[in-house]
């Protein structure tokens, strides 16, 4: 990817638009455009405004209270955080591998996440957009102008995600802040109940997650030239496969394809993920940029998530999704796809996948019973990746004799895309700003193609009061030209005022 | 999807937030408080027909859990309510609120009529004031003091409702 419009040549004298924070994405994120006087673009960020200090927060913790504790990092996938510290801390108990009952329950907990973390991001947080268009009312585009306009998908995004909100409660004890998964294995069975209630709604739910792809794969037949090139920028892509090469997401080696699907890292440990990831520090954001060591920064960036493991995999290992992800990669034409509104078709497969695996793990004996618990010798240190709803996270512990975490390292799949995100930006407001008047609709066009990448900025936090949208025309003496606020019940106000709005994350534009 | 074969408690209190942030904590403070002073308290009633629930945030499966109800209090941290703690009745509402991916309770109750076509039950925001919500916090004490004022009027509020069903158990789902 190249790193055109990350900097400008000459930032003196440049106009300034801020779109702080994103709406309907995880926690605080701010997008700088800086203007000439023509209304060209010369330089465009995605910025990551809040420190988080989430490695802080870990360490010092007794280990088994960590697979607990990382759920607080993330209202949205939990799970993930769940079973990646649990598979990190495995090795330092010495469990691995875990038992068989304990690997499928957590597979199960793991695929009912990402069925439902994807269906509610297609569902309710995307298809206003995609349903509606980007330039669309304002107050529309949100999952109520979608129940008011197209009650069946609402409704069917609604029992999608609830379904997968009771197959977490069944095997994690509850549907949030679940302690089903510990180091070393789980400490729960599936009961016969919960498989039996699950088990009644599985047949219902496929045809649902069918549908599902079917309304992904229409939305790019009728608008092709749209969602073909829309942010669209070449990228290496990342994710963990199986060691057969079959797409799997609890658990694998690390692939890499660079940006014409060539292979370029396969079958490497993710124990070794150190030596083959880098981050790279930018004075202007606190999210690091991750890359390829092998490649350097300006080559080795990459791209995470549904649309990379569609790509990367050789397979999908269940014949509904793996039918439609032929499909998918036929609309490419032999060509790797990089567009990032095609997230949305490959995570709807991904959903199909999910209710696949989980009707067939229903099905198996061992997660009613079995030994659920491994041990071995201790060790001191211990990674886990997996592939959360959008792409790889990496859990990296280091634990004392004392049981005290002494290092956590963690890198998720936000993380993982941070440069991929920055250079959509850039395309679509080349596309979109370059030389036109700023209104709320082209701003969608830029928020449009962030929530493709389903980021997770943040955290949790949602207190009542909060502003969601901050718009700012800054003049070449920083004054403010313009600015428009958008109130949490979604009004707009225009204010005319003067003064100088600064840097609230204390970073510069 | 199939409902599960439970009764409905008639009431629902629903706390939301993140127990790790700060004052973000006074949604599931609040649900734990209410019921450990239901069980410990002397002379205190137990919370007979109501069904208690937390989460990190609404979403909308949440709507699911309105159905069958008479009556339902959302309780959350608020950063724009008056202290100690503010009380709204809410109407369903196409707000545009969705600055996460969570959403508003008059969002919810406005899934719930599009699902069901029918109004949701009457709907009722305690919103406590709150003052910092970094992670790994631990609640101010001046959110605190609200919370304990909060669980008091809560106490009060789910006295004078005449439907409870006390038949019914008190459940917690989180």
């Amino acid at each position: 990817m190249s790193n055109d419009l990350e900097t400008a040549a000459q930032p003196q004298g440049l106009r300034r638009v801020a779109i702080d924070p994103l709406s309907r994405v995880e926690g605080h994120g701010k997008v700088t455009i800086l203007l000439d006087e023509q209304q060209r673009v010369q330089q465009v960020r995605l910025h990551i405004v809040e420190f988080r200090g989430f490695e802080k927060f870990i360490e010092g913790r007794p280990y088994w209270e960590v697979p607990v504790m990382v759920q607080r990092l993330c209202g949205i996938c939990p799970v993930s955080h769940h079973l990646a510290a649990c598979k990190a801390l495995d090795l330092v108990v010495g469990a691995t591998p875990v038992t068989p009952s304990a690997d499928k329950i957590r597979r199960l907990m793991h695929y009912g996440q990402v069925m439902q973390s994807n269906a509610l991001h297609f569902f309710h947080l995307s298809s206003p957009d995609l349903l509606f268009g980007f330039d669309s009312e304002v107050n529309r585009r949100n999952i109520v102008g979608v129940a008011e306009k197209h009650p069946d998908i609402a409704k069917k995004g609604v029992l999608l995600r609830k379904f997968g909100q009771e197959v977490i409660r069944a095997t994690a004890g509850k549907r949030v802040h679940g302690t089903g998964s510990v180091p070393g294995g789980m400490n729960k069975h599936v009961s016969l109940e919960d498989r039996a209630l699950l088990q009644r709604d599985v047949a219902q739910m496929i045809a649902w997650a069918q549908d599902a792809v079917n309304i992904a794969k229409q939305l790019h037949a009728q608008n092709p030239a749209l969602y073909d090139s829309f942010g669209s920028v070449p990228s290496n892509m990342l994710s963990l496969v199986r060691a057969d090469g079959a797409m799997d997401l609890y658990d694998g080696v690390l692939r890499a394809r660079d940006a014409a699907g060539n292979i370029i890292l396969d079958g490497a440990s993710d124990q070794s993920y150190l030596d083959l990831i880098e981050e790279e520090v930018k004075p202007w954001t606190y999210m690091k940029f991750p890359y390829l060591r092998s490649l350097g920064p300006e080559l080795g960036s990459y791209r995470v998530g549904p649309l990379a493991r569609m790509q990367n995999c050789d397979f999908i290992p269940s014949p509904l999704a793996e039918a439609q992800r032929r499909e998918f990669l036929d609309w490419g034409r032999g060509q790797t796809i990089h567009a990032p509104l095609a997230y949305h078709w490959a995570r709807m497969i991904e959903v199909l996948h999910s209710m696949e695996v989980i009707a067939e793990l229903l099905d198996d004996p061992d997660i009613l019973a079995g030994e659920l618990m491994a041990s071995g010798a201790r060790r001191r240190e211990g990674i886990g990746v997996i592939e959360a709803p959008r792409g790889t996270l990496i859990h990296h512990y280091a634990v004392g004799d004392d049981d005290l975490v002494t290092m956590c390292n963690l890198i998720v799949a936000t993380t993982h895309n941070n440069q991929a995100m920055n250079e959509a930006v850039r395309s679509v407001a080349r596309q979109y700003l370059d030389g036109r008047e700023i209104t709320e609709g082209l701003l969608n066009h830029i928020e449009v193609a962030i929530r493709a990448y389903d980021p997770c900025l943040s955290c949790a936090t949602h207190a009542l009061g909060q502003m969601p949208l901050d718009v700012a025309l800054v003049g070449p003496r920083g004054e403010v030209i313009d600015r428009v606020l958008r109130s949490q019940r979604g009004n707009i106000q225009r204010e005319d005022r003067q003064h100088d709005l600064g840097s609230s994350s204390g970073l510069p534009a | 999807m199939t409902p599960r074969s439970e009764t409905i408690a008639p009431i629902l209190v629903f706390g939301w937030g993140n127990p790790s942030r700060g004052d973000d904590a006074l949604g599931p403070m609040f649900v734990e408080q209410l019921l450990a002073q239901s069980q410990a308290l002397p002379g205190a009633a137990p919370l007979s027909g109501v069904e208690v629930q937390t989460d990190f945030q609404l979403q909308v499966e949440h709507a699911l859990d309105l159905a069958g109800r008479k009556r339902v209090l959302f309780v959350d941290a608020s950063l724009g309510c008056e202290a100690p703690f503010e009380v709204t009745v809410l109407q369903p509402s196409r707000d545009a609120r969705f600055t996460t991916h969570a959403m508003s309770p008059e969002a919810v109750m406005q899934v719930f009529r599009q699902l069901h076509g029918t109004l949701p039950p009457p709907c009722t925001l305690l919103a406590i004031r709150g003052e910092r919500f970094e992670l790994g916090e631990p609640p101010s004490d001046a959110a605190l003091a609200h919370l304990a004022l909060a669980v008091a009027w809560c106490r009060r509020w789910l006295a004078s409702q005449a439907c409870f069903d006390t038949s019914v158990t008190t459940s917690c789902m989180s």
